[in-house]
């Protein structure tokens, strides 16, 4: 049961349903606004803040992906300040984890690596934390390696909300956080993996990727998402 | 507030102590979202929390394993490790740090050797650290085996640890 | 109930304790042994238990022997008053018989001993509202607190007033919320009470108590945990809620244990539970142990968390007014907040009104510690100077000693200098200082004291409790941290420095929830006031308080070529 609302988003009135988010209706109007832990299809959780936006009578910035739309409001989607802001976003997660571009599988199909272009990021000046982390290469069709990790939790959600399997989480916290599977345990031994590839299609980085393939061709296939979201819902 | 179907699987182990796991699973109608209690009883009978009792908890509640495990190491009360025969805890909150915290756990580093979150290589002593007991007027506070000793001297401590 | 887990929280004893001596009339004099965490680790109940023998071994019939709970004076216990005399008497150490013995003989007319308490600022100071009956009834006694007046505020509300009368007087109270934000409490109750509820809404009390050296919460749940479900019970009567949760972090057994007796009390006596003062009106409450992660403190993890998730915040709106534990309407306020409400029902909201300052009214309490001679849990009003705070009922600091600050507001508050020492202790005013009330943590520190190293202890405080979840606060605190190491190791550039303020502001607006956007606090007060310190570390090597260990000589990073490694293209950081 929508109403319909109506806003502004940079300058433009824009008309939205009660149940959209700021993101989308920005999206329907083409206006872009950058995303990393957002997927259509899958709950939001807000959480890369790459999305954030300004609005009226708000003190804080929101997560235009977590945010729903509002009778009159007011939206700025990219200011100097909010550029600013996401180039740092996409700095930290450049010195957070070991990115070496030239030797990842996903070397130019990254969407971590097209942020860094979009915001024409260069150089980093904040000290590399960069731990050592673990390759699981267990698997027998699919490999994780931590090191490409950035914590979206997008494979943690489609394998939760549309495989039903929710082999992932997230362990510890802070900057100790990591993807994890069941007890900690390496993902070819799985109890509760359906080796159904979802996680594959839907990370962002070199993360998680298919063995033996470039992930140019595994994720070549990323929008059939939305229609498996769609098919499961109509069945329910 | 979904209530699991129950699947029925048996404990690990004939050990008598999974009974009040059992009993507390049961008092909460085996409801997933009772985990961090189920957890909090586990590790009261048993010390810390293995993988046999994560399992069994998880599959008992209806909670995937990825999930037991996250809570588990979420919270900083949880230890998925044996505990050593005697525990020290050190407070570093802010009235301890300010009143010498660091002092105390750099002499138990050097005497001992161990640093925070760590037992004695014989498993003699853990030393840990916790953010404010709540003893703040005796700062720096430091809990022995459940014992708080206020006012604590890095000299003095390290002579009751090496004497436990 | 286990006696003390790995986090090492005080033991609890259990069992049958020797009943407390109640003379047939009236007392002549009562010893009221404190029975609160700080004093019981001193050794309070077995002096309690040596005084009962003693009164009994003499045959002081007309003599009262009681546990209360917290005398306030934490760092001088264990603590007995006796109020008839107003007398207190400090470190009665078991070990120590005189001091028992002075006690023993004062109770018997002898002698006069202890501190007066009636001339003395530590006390003279302080108005009680919330920790009214702290020291003056035995926390595990339902019959002390009824006899105190207790339960009066929620049999009117039931049988007198109307929900809506019931958050009228509470919005004319003007109370605001003590767990940190300050937001007025009326209009949250009045929001969860409007909010549509098809499945039930839930009241839930904060006692998470995360600020790293505030003990307030605790020692009101010790020392009359009545107080707290009275103001629960009202405010699900005034939002509709019949389920309550109060959630206490794990480090507090003692708390656990008397708020669950608590609970059994009321629920015999028919404060709790179904038609309650013989009304249609029905309220549980349960209790739910945290497990030691700070950001539980947080609303929306603390729904996570008592859901028995991982307590990670979640993005508001929605707020849990509308949207919480289990997506139902929930209303969850501070321990303290609630410990306010029975006095605004029963005494009405006027009351409280005239106590305070334009914009904060009532009164606040504070867990005073630190670099001064009075260290303990203090109420006061608000509006009162810190310098009255500080030296008046703090009693100064110790001999010899310097002040340089106060911090109040934990990990997400600030410092504030010597030069506004002056200024009122109120919401408005502590943020306009560029710290805030917080929870009431209140830490002096003096010349000791190093201002970079604090705010690198907080740090340190804010990357081990970040949740992890989103990017600002899991990366840039572990960023910001380090960039304040080599401050104090004297590895740091001017560059540095900007850098560090750069992130600091990024991390503040971006964060999720309200531990990423107050992590950077403390930085920001501690540059704004004793910026010449960071100064002094980076361009001179020089740590006033003698503190960091930074090396001598000129700096290390004074060639440029130094930081070559750090302050420009990382290895592979070209993407
Ligand atoms: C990181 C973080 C920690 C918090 N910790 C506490 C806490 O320990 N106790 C508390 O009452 N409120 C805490 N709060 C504030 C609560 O989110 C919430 O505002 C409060 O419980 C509302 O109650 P009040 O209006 O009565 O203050 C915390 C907030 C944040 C962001
Ligand atoms: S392959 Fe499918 S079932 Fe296995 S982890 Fe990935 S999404 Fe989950
Ligand atoms: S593995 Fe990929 S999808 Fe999963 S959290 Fe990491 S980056 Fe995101
Ligand atoms: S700001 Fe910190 S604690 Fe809050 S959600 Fe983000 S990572 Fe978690
Ligand atoms: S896309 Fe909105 S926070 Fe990540
Ligand atoms: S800071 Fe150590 S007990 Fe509170």
């Amino acid at each position: 049961m929508s109403e319909v609302r109506t806003l502004v988003i940079d300058g433009k009135d824009v008309a939205a349903t009660s149940d959209q988010t700021v993101l989308s209706a920005a999206e329907e109007n083409g206006i872009h606004i950058p995303t990393l832990c957002h997927l259509e299809g899958l709950s939001d959780v807000g959480a890369c803040r790459l999305c954030v936006v300004e609005v009226e009578g708000s003190p804080k910035l929101l997560a235009a992906c977590a945010t729903r739309v509002e009778e009159g409001m007011k939206v700025t989607t990219s200011s100097e300040r909010l550029v600013a802001y996401r180039r740092n976003i996409v700095e930290l997660f450049f010195v957070e984890r070991n990115h070496i571009c030239a030797v990842c599988v996903a070397n130019n199909h990254c969407q971590l690596q097209d942020q860094a272009r979009d915001l024409q990021l260069t150089h980093f000046e904040l000290p590399p934390l960069h731990p050592e982390l673990t390759v699981d290469a267990t698997h027998e069709r699919f490999v994780l390696d931590q090191n490409r990790c950035i914590l979206c939790t997008r494979c943690v959600r489609v394998c939760d909300e549309i495989e039903g399997a929710h082999t992932w989480d997230i362990q510890g916290r802070g900057a100790n956080a990591r993807l994890v599977c069941d007890l900690g345990t390496p993902w070819g031994s799985s109890t509760t993996c359906t080796s159904c590839g979802k996680c594959v299609q839907v990370c962002p980085t070199g993360a998680l990727f298919e063995k033996g393939r470039t992930v140019a061709e595994a994720k070549s296939r990323r929008p059939y998402l939305p229609y498996l979201v769609k098919a499961k819902r109509q069945g329910s | 507030m979904a209530t699991s179907t129950f699947v029925g699987r048996s404990a690990p182990s004939d050990d008598k102590r999974w009974r009040q796991v059992d009993v507390r699973m049961r008092r909460l109608g085996y409801r997933p979202d009772g985990l961090i209690e189920v957890l909090h009883t586990t590790q009261e009978v048993f010390g810390y929390l293995d993988d046999d009792a994560l399992s069994y908890v998880g599959e008992s509640l209806g909670v995937p394993p990825s999930k037991v495990y996250g809570v588990a190491t979420f919270y900083s009360h949880f230890t998925l490790k044996p505990q050593g025969l005697h525990t020290c805890v050190v407070c570093t909150g802010t009235a301890c740090y300010i009143n010498g915290a660091s002092a105390l756990l750099a002499a138990i580093s050097k005497e001992l050797g161990v640093q925070p979150g760590a037992t004695t290589p014989d498993g003699r002593v853990s030393v840990l650290k916790a953010r404010c007991l709540g003893a703040c007027s005796m700062a720096p506070a430091v809990v022995i085996d459940g014992e708080v000793h206020g006012h604590a001297v890095p000299a003095r401590l390290v002579d009751v640890l090496e004497k436990l | 109930m286990s006696t003390d887990g790995p986090d090492g929280s005080a033991p609890v004893r259990h069992g049958r304790q020797p009943e407390p001596l109640i003379p047939d009339g009236p007392a002549r004099a009562s010893a009221n042994v404190c029975q609160a965490a700080g004093c019981l680790s001193m050794g309070s109940d077995q002096l309690f238990e040596t005084l009962r023998a003693a009164v009994l071994a003499r045959g002081l019939h007309d003599v009262a022997v009681r546990r209360v709970g917290c005398l306030g004076l934490c760092a001088a216990g264990p603590l007995v008053e006796v109020p008839e005399q107003g007398r207190l008497f400090e470190r009665v150490h078991p070990g120590e018989p005189k001091r028992t013995e002075d006690l023993v003989s004062s109770l018997a007319g002898e002698t006069v001993a202890g501190r007066s308490v009636a001339a003395d600022p530590f006390f003279s100071h302080q108005v009680k509202v919330v920790l009214e009956r702290c020291g003056t009834v035995d926390p595990e006694r339902l019959e002390d607190y009824v006899a105190t007046g207790g339960y009066e505020g929620l049999s009117k509300a039931l049988t007198s007033m109307t929900p809506e009368e019931v958050i009228a007087e509470v919005v004319r109270s003007g109370l605001r919320g003590r767990g940190g934000a300050g937001y007025p409490t009326g209009l949250m109750w009045r929001t969860v009470a409007k909010a549509e509820a098809p499945e039930g809404k839930y009241v839930v009390c904060n006692a998470d108590e995360g600020d790293p050296g505030a003990f307030m919460d605790r020692s009101v749940l010790e020392s009359c945990p009545q107080q707290v479900l009275e103001g629960m019970a009202i405010a699900g009567y005034a939002v509709g809620a019949h389920r309550g949760y109060v959630y206490v972090r794990a480090e507090y057994p003692l708390a656990v244990k008397r708020l669950s007796s608590a609970i059994r009390q009321a629920e015999r006596d028919g404060h709790l539970g179904p038609e309650i003062a013989g009304t249609r009106f029905n309220f549980q409450v349960e209790v739910r142990i945290g497990a030691g992660a700070f950001v539980c403190g947080e609303e929306t993890a603390l729904i996570a968390s008592i859901q028995g998730g991982r307590g990670t915040p979640k993005p508001r709106p929605p707020y849990p007014a509308s949207s919480g534990l289990w997506g139902c309407p929930t209303l969850i306020n501070n321990v303290e907040t609630f410990a306010n409400i029975p006095s605004v029902i029963s005494r009405g909201g006027d009351w409280l009104n005239t106590i305070g300052t334009e914009r904060s009214k009532g009164t606040k309490v504070f867990a005073l510690t630190g670099a001064v001679t009075n260290t303990g849990l203090i109420e006061v009003p608000m509006g009162l100077t810190l310098r009255q705070i500080v030296f008046e009922i703090g009693g100064g600091l110790a001999e010899g000693r310097k002040f340089k600050a106060v911090q109040t507001g934990g990990p997400s508050g600030g410092c504030i200098p010597e030069s506004l020492l002056d200024m009122a202790v109120d919401y408005e005013t502590l943020a306009a200082a560029g710290s805030i009330m917080g929870s009431g943590g209140m830490i002096v520190m003096d010349d000791r004291t190093c201002m970079v190293d604090v705010a690198k202890f907080f740090m340190d405080f804010c990357r081990e409790e970040s949740c992890g979840k989103c990017l600002p606060c899991r990366v840039g605190t572990e960023e910001m941290y380090r960039l304040l190491d080599r401050v104090t190791t004297g590895m740091a550039t001017r560059s540095h420095l900007a850098q560090l303020e750069d992130l600091a502001a990024m991390v503040r607006a971006t964060s999720l929830c309200g531990l990423g956007q107050g992590a950077p606090n403390p930085v920001f007060s501690t540059l704004r006031y004793f910026r010449g310190e960071y100064l002094a570390h980076i361009d001179d090597h020089v740590c006033q308080a003698g503190v960091c260990p930074v090396p001598a000589g000129p700096p290390a990073g004074a060639t440029e070529a130094a930081l070559a490694g750090t302050a420009t293209v990382s290895s592979g950081g070209r993407p």
